[in-house]
């Protein structure tokens, strides 16, 4: 039997009016599994999960839970909870009001209330707030009870609106690792949307990065990191981002100029890969320096522009020929702008894109 | 195997059974549909429909009862013939130019003299709003008795010994609407005031210490800069002017009844005496549909200011 | 034309006068405390307040007087001799025509029409301007924006079709619409739902949707939303929107003499029958205190509710 699916989307469109916010969208979430939606503000990731939640009809499509098909059902049909970046917390009512209130309107019997609010109340550490207003807890409680909220609902699939935007540095750190650790307790199906690839790389079992409404490419962190499907998704995920060179691919030789870079080692889509326009991409914390350069497959130099010590690192923006060149060397490394500094590459580990429809060679 | 990941859309769907029917569309979230019923039949209905209904009937010869017996712009040519009617408009556009001039100009004097750091500021903004909460009737009554001849302003002058004095405006045909006026200043600009005080408060403290900084005086900084900047708001205090003036009715009614004579009547008094005394709703329905017009006609350029002042704001 | 210009003018007419009025002046600061400038504006302030006080003066001191001090005196002179005959006769037995009970009878009239009318207007407004901001749906729109551009139509263009749509509802249901404090109430409640609606559609639309959206995926429905969220977080605009109604529906003349008889006149037609009577001669102290009485009403709610009065006036101030 093929794997258990929890979450199908088949062909869903949306359009707010003459605008297309989704396009034949398809997207299969395994059971259990912590699906990060990552793109930059604006690419309906937001839109796509309230499709999932049901606060939004598509315009064509089909939405499957466990199996069943969803796509006309009311939101506390569907089996979900969700939780939103500015918490959407009811103000009027108490912590305890906040987490019974889906269960009251479902008739759950009080006694079972009850029980199932203060394990909730528990998981999250929150006991001692119950009978608080929102109002006077600090943004971190907030979301917590926000999360309780679907908690105690006892649903399939957790949906996450950006749900640490809200909060400082630190405390999103914090929930981050929370929200890790209460995943692995439940075991639930989560959907996460976020803008932070921060976030997306250290929460997700899968990634979907999304651009104009589509999905530029699902797959593990550790994949989108090391081998993007395309230009965008490599460019968007890795900071500071990769660096490009345009040239031509030979005979599985990448050229540009002085540049001569065999694709010994490289993982190319096809066995044969013809000869063309193309595009390398290196990311910065994959360049070598120092002594390593020696015994590096591909030799170079950049001139330094910039250097910016970031004690556990040391970013340096320089420029290779005409292009700038960005790379991230080691903390203590001693590095002046106007300096010529040689740098090495592997090729193993660049990424390499047809020029025209920058796709993955 | 990551890469074929993204397309890997199986072909199940095609023998899952369709269970969930998308519903119909009429029927999809009913509730909405019928809350906003009673809003939807009133803006229908009411004002779409019977704003139609008597602009088509005002090409009517409707007497005593409503008859669809079309006769062209008989009413309105004889609306036009009609010297109370002449009147009427004449003693609106005067008061409607007297009154939109004086309400601005008293209303933002009061709000630029409360918005100089006074002592006692709320205590003068209740006193210049009070008389808003009042109706019409009581505003107009209240000011037919001051203005009366014997007892009110001009009695109280004769009687300090200025014998000769005369200022008699609810007996006096020429300056009748003057009185009018007196009492409509009264009832209206406090709600300009407040409208000009919100708008003053608007405006960023660092002009005015741009302002001091340049040596400019005070009046001419409220002229050269504080007025312009405040032209939403004079925009804003223009239409809730002029939409008030088109509906002076109350006010007549109770201070003058129209009178002497015919010297104070306005647009919709004649509207209502057509309409509910004269048994000449063809009259009624024309004389409305004029004031409809006079509407249109402040409100077009209006909307225009509106949108053409928010793209180029964009 | 669309509602949008017509929302900023309203925007631009409540939000400031909300916000900014508590702020604080702005303009530039008199110098010292008895310069020729402070004392110029001073008196102008003074000089105006008298103005705008005096006819409140008037009333006072007229409805306190006797008739033959009247006669003698001017409006401006306090009384010398205190009577509260004028507000007795006022309140229970000056006439209108053939009827003596006095202001009494209209007043019950009114409190009559006013409860129900601000029940109901608010209530039809209240679900309008939620549905409008949180549950749209094609074309609610364009009904919003049919309902706020009827606002700026003068009266009188809908005056008569009203009267044939209460005399013919009336006459299908069985019931005496035209003529009857019902129609009245109607007639009140559809003429103050497009600044209703439009106040409370503002209000709704600023409670954030992420709000709604959780309420609906806890299993909330379209009442249900409505009365455990929305309304018990909108106290405030309830406040103003019955502010609003009661001094526009007791201060309401127009519609109180189309649409009623006689027998059940509002206080304002009733007072304007008692003071500009022709019959009998005028007594001046009984007809103040009548104005007096009227207006006691709205300048109660007026000196109670301060600020918030005047956030309700702005907001009303489209009805002009
Ligand atoms: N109600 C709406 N009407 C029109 N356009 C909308 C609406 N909601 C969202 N959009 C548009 O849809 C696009 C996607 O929005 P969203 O899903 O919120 O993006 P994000 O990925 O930042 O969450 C945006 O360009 C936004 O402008
Ligand atoms: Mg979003």
């Amino acid at each position: 039997m093929a794997e258990q699916h929890s979450v199908e989307i088949r062909h869903l469109d949306l359009d707010f009016g003459a605008v297309k916010v989704l396009q034949d969208l398809n997207l299969d979430i395994h059971e259990g599994e912590f699906l990060v939606l990552l793109g930059s503000s604006g690419c309906g990731k937001s839109t796509l999960l309230n499709c999932i939640a049901g606060l939004l009809e598509p315009t064509d499509g089909q939405i499957f839970i466990k199996g069943r098909n969803v796509t006309w059902a009311e939101p506390s049909d569907r089996g979900i909870g969700m939780v939103f970046q500015s918490y959407a917390l009811y103000p009027q009512m108490t912590v305890r009001g906040n987490l019974s209130f889906g269960l009251k309107n479902a008739k759950v019997p009080k006694a079972e209330i009850e029980k199932r609010v203060n394990r909730a109340a528990e998981i999250l550490q929150i006991q001692p707030l119950l009978d608080r207003k929102p109002g006077a807890l600090s943004g971190g409680q907030r979301q917590r009870v926000a999360i309780g909220r679907a908690l105690v609902r006892d649903v399939d699939v957790f949906l996450f609106d950006e749900p640490l935007s809200n909060l400082d540095a630190k405390l999103r750190a914090d929930l981050r690792v929370e929200l890790k650790r209460l995943h692995q307790q439940l075991e639930n199906t989560m959907i996460y949307v976020t803008h932070d690839q921060v976030e997306a790389m250290t929460l997700a079992d899968r990634i979907a990065i999304m651009k104009g409404g589509q999905i530029m490419q699902l797959s593990t962190p550790d994949e989108i990191y090391n081998r993007p499907r395309n230009k965008y998704v490599a460019d968007f995920i890795g900071s500071p981002s990769m660096n490009f060179l345009d040239g031509h691919l030979e005979n599985h030789v990448f050229k540009r100029g002085d540049l001569v870079m065999p694709m010994t080692g490289y993982e190319f889509a096809a066995p044969k890969v013809a000869d063309r326009k193309a595009t390398i991409g290196i990311r910065p914390e994959h360049v070598i320096t120092g002594e390593l350069v020696q015994g590096a497959p591909v030799k170079s130099e950049i001139l330094v522009d910039v250097v910016e010590p970031m004690g556990s690192d040391t970013l340096v923006w320089g420029n290779m020929g005409d292009r700038p060149f960005r790379l991230r060397m080691d903390g203590n490394a001693r590095v002046k702008p106007g300096e010529r500094l040689p740098i090495g590459i592997d090729p193993s580990r660049a990424s390499l894109f047809d020029a025209s429809d920058e796709t993955r060679l | 195997m990551a890469i074929a990941d993204t397309t890997a859309t199986d072909d199940r769907v095609a023998d899952r059974p369709a269970s969930a029917k998308k519903p119909m569309r009429l029927f999809r979230n009913l509730m909405p549909k019928l809350a906003l019923t009673p809003m939807a039949l009133t803006a229908v209905v009411v004002f779409l429909g019977g704003t139609i209904w008597t602009v088509v009937y005002s090409f009517t010869s409707s007497g005593l009862l409503p008859r669809l017996d079309w006769v062209g712009l008989e009413q309105y040519d004889r609306l036009w013939s009609t010297t109370k009617w002449i009147v009427s408009i004449q003693n609106l556009a005067l008061y409607g130019f007297l009154s939109l001039i004086f309400t601005l100009v008293i209303g933002f004097t009061l709000a630029a003299m409360l918005d100089r750091k006074i002592r006692g500021e709320a205590v003068f903004r209740t006193i210049f709003l009070y008389p808003f909460a009042l109706s019409f009737i009581v505003t107009g009554l209240v000011w037919q008795w001051i203005l009366n001849p014997d007892y009110g302003v001009q009695g109280v002058v004769r009687s300090l010994g200025w014998e000769s004095f005369t200022f008699n405006p609810l007996n006096n045909p020429d300056i009748v609407m003057y009185g009018l006026l007196i009492a409509g200043l009264w009832q209206g600009t406090g709600l300009i005031m407040c409208i000009m005080l919100a708008g003053l408060r608007g405006i960023d403290e660092d002009i005015w210490k741009a302002t001091r900084v340049d040596g400019i005086g005070t009046v001419k900084t409220y002229v050269q800069v504080i007025i312009p900047m405040m032209r939403p708001v004079f925009v804003t205090s223009v239409v809730l002017i002029a939409s008030g003036i088109i509906k002076l009715y109350d006010l007549v009614v109770a201070q003058t009844s129209g009178g002497p004579g015919i010297s104070s009547e306005v647009p919709a008094k004649y509207v209502m005496t057509a309409m509910f005394g004269g048994q000449n709703l063809g009259q009624g329905f024309a004389a409305s549909s004029m004031m409809l017009l006079g509407v249109v006609i402040i409100l077009v350029p209006w909307a225009f200011l509106e949108f053409g002042g928010r793209k180029k704001r964009v | 034309m669309s509602d949008i210009g017509m929302l900023n003018t309203v925007k631009a007419a409540e939000d400031p006068v909300r916000r900014r009025l508590d702020s604080g002046p702005r303009g530039a600061r008199p110098k010292r405390a008895l310069s020729r400038g402070n004392i110029i504006l001073y008196g102008t302030l003074l000089v105006v307040s008298l103005y705008y006080l005096l006819p409140l003066y008037v009333m006072i001191v007229t409805s306190l007087k006797g008739m033959p001090e009247i006669r003698a005196g001017n409006v401006f002179a306090p009384p010398m001799e205190i009577t509260f005959q004028p507000w007795v006769k006022a309140w229970a037995e000056a006439c209108t025509g053939v009827n003596c009970e006095g202001l009494s009878r209209g007043f019950w009239n009114s409190v009559r029409i006013l409860i129900p009318s601000v029940i109901l207007s608010i209530t039809i407004a209240c679900i309008s301007g939620y549905t409008l901001s949180k549950w749209k749906f094609k074309g609610s729109d364009l009904f919003f924006t049919i309902l706020i551009v009827g606002a700026f139509i003068p009266y009188q263009v809908m005056l008569y079709p009203i009267v044939i749509m209460l005399r013919e509802v009336g006459n299908t249901l069985g019931v005496q619409l035209f003529g009857s404090l019902t129609g009245l109430v109607l007639v009140h409640s559809v003429f103050g739902m497009p600044i209703l609606t439009l106040l409370f559609r503002n209000y709704f639309a600023s409670i954030p949707d992420e709000l709604f959206k959780a309420a609906r995926v806890d299993g909330a429905g379209f009442w249900g939303i409505l009365f455990r969220i929305m309304l018990p977080m909108s106290l405030p605009i309830l406040v103003v929107a019955m502010i609003l109604q009661v001094t526009g529906i007791w201060n309401d003349f127009l519609f109180g003499v189309v649409y009623t008889r006689a027998d059940s006149y509002p206080m304002t037609v009733q007072l304007n029958n008692i003071v500009n009577s022709v019959q009998g001669i005028k007594e001046y102290n009984v007809n103040m205190a009548a104005t007096l009485l009227t207006g006691l009403v709205p300048l109660f709610i007026y000196f109670v509710s301060g600020k918030l009065f005047v956030r309700g006036i702005a907001a009303g101030a489209v009805k002009g």
